[in-house]
């Protein structure tokens, strides 16, 4: 159950040693109120740590970050492999405000540290034949469990269209609230796509490829009726076993938890325009 | 067991059933005031799955008097404690079943209508609750002496149903990898096993009687 056990550990982002200099982002979103830290690290889905929610938690600390290094492969003029440390110098780091919503209908909101990913692309040169990309996970029986009960072929996969991951909004995060990813949450580096469902937002990647044809995406391949490739938030596709229209807040009181979805997570503004003509109800 | 025993066994199983409760409260009213977190990062989850699974776990414990009753019949003073935990076990279920109303639906018809059409775990918990409430509202014994014993324990056969609905509201609730209502799954395997196993043994048993009234 959620909460149960996982309190020992009780970091706060003022305790940590480590801390990660961000500028302000004008992709940032106002006016919201931050999911408070214990939370954003003490309610996770990363299975390679365990299905329940407390158990990246309880199991991450495993995770050695460093070395970490990030391939790049495929449809790109040279393939190469980038360090953390390159990437975590080659932008100034932003802090950007999201809300982040999960496939179970729940939420949060996130101030993360990073730049978009589209910085790096633009570095990896890919080549016009590159239509997607694909983030493949960490999957390592020495820093993580692995569990085989979670039903998941290791590793993790996710993937984008190349206009998607090409958005300002799409992130390479390294960070939140000022400090670096804590090892549940993605470390070192992940993605954060604000308009898609969390699952969509891989974790602790490794490899970045480049394709012709949409990738194989972890979920997608498991449940196809679950969960679609594009998974973007959308209130008005339901999730096959609960209802999209609402979320609960996390580390809201209990009787103010329920709020209503908005859709694409309130970015459509900024990312409608990627689907024009396409159905949402059909291509979920 | 003597008279004295049972009371003390009775006020026993009251607290023991109305202590969770007593703690949710507890929790509740600390995540109100100085502990945001008393319930967890997800309060609304953390209270779902609480009453859910008392409510099965009840429900499994006022199955297996019984069997256990028959097995071993020096237990048989067990029977009087079926009645006031099957009556908790839907106290439990009411309880679930005002989480869903308030921190699911918010009140709105609409969203429950919209989740009882189109989502089979949803309409199997209701069928469960649905089974549970004539139960509980024939749980007296006048009921038992208007209705006859025979058409009672007719209707009280319900009691099996709503479990297995109720189990399997609880696999269809979860989401895939998660392996949490097996334990309860396994444990009312036994106790549906445990039925027609105790039936046999009787019916052999008194095989084994005529036989030695036969020599």
């Amino acid at each position: 159950m959620a909460g149960e056990g996982g309190r020992l550990m009780h970091p706060s982002p003022v305790d940590a040693a480590e801390t990660l200099a961000t500028v302000p982002s004008r992709y940032s979103t106002p006016g919201l109120k931050l999911t408070p830290f214990y939370d954003i690290t003490h309610y996770n889905n990363f299975y390679e740590f365990g299905v329940q929610k407390g158990d990246p938690a309880a199991n991450a600390w495993r995770l050695k970050t460093r070395p970490w290094s990030v391939k790049i492969e495929g449809e790109v003029k040279k393939e190469q492999t980038f360090d953390i440390d390159t990437l975590l110098k080659l932008r100034p780091m932003e802090q950007r405000v999201y809300r982040f919503r999960c496939v179970e209908a729940w939420s949060m909101v996130i101030p993360w540290a990073g730049y978009s990913l589209s910085e790096l692309i633009n570095e990896c040169q890919p080549k016009p034949s590159a239509k997607y990309v694909q983030f493949i996970s960490l999957a390592d029986s020495k820093d993580e469990l692995l569990p085989w009960n979670a039903g998941i072929s290791w590793p993790y996969k996710e993937g984008l269209r190349m206009d998607e991951a090409m958005h300002p909004l799409t992130l390479l995060a390294f960070g939140l609230y000022g400090q670096p990813l804590p090892n549940q949450d993605g470390a070192p580096v992940r993605i954060v796509v604000p308009w898609k469902y969390g699952f969509k937002s891989a974790k602790s990647i490794v490899k970045i490829r480049f394709v012709k044809h949409q990738p194989e995406t972890t979920w997608n391949d498991m449940a196809p009726g679950e969960y679609g490739f594009y998974s973007n938030v959308n209130p008005n596709r339901d999730h096959p076993r609960w209802s999209q229209k609402t979320e609960r807040v996390i580390g809201a009181p209990i009787w103010k938890q329920l709020q209503p979805t908005l859709m694409f997570n309130g970015y459509g503004d900024q990312v409608a325009s990627l689907y024009k003509g396409m159905n949402l109800i059909r291509d979920y | 067991m003597r008279q004295r025993g049972i009371v003390g066994l009775k006020v026993f199983a009251h607290a023991a059933c109305l202590a969770p409760v007593a703690w949710l409260l507890w929790r509740l009213y600390l995540s109100a005031t100085t502990d945001p977190i008393a319930l967890g990062p997800d309060p609304t989850h953390t209270v779902t799955f609480f009453t859910g699974r008392g409510t099965l776990r009840l429900l499994v414990i006022t199955l297996a008097i019984t069997p256990v009753r028959k097995l071993i019949p020096k237990l048989g003073w067990l029977a009087r404690f079926r009645r006031m935990l099957g009556l908790y076990a839907f106290f439990y279920a009411c309880l679930h079943l005002m989480t869903y109303v308030w921190l699911y639906a918010g009140f709105s018809w609409a969203a429950m209508v919209d989740d009882i059409s189109q989502r089979r775990f949803i309409t199997a918990g209701l069928a469960a609750w649905l089974m549970l409430l004539p139960l509980a509202l024939t749980s007296t014994s006048w009921s038992i002496r208007k209705m006859g014993g025979k058409n009672w324990n007719r209707l009280h056969k319900l009691a099996y149903a709503a479990a297995i609905a109720g189990v399997i509201h609880y696999w269809w609730g979860v989401k895939t990898g998660v392996r949490t209502p097996l334990t309860i799954t396994i444990v009312l395997g036994i106790v549906l096993a445990a039925r027609p196993l105790v039936a046999m043994k009787k019916r052999r048993s008194a095989i084994g009687v005529q036989r030695t009234v036969k020599t």
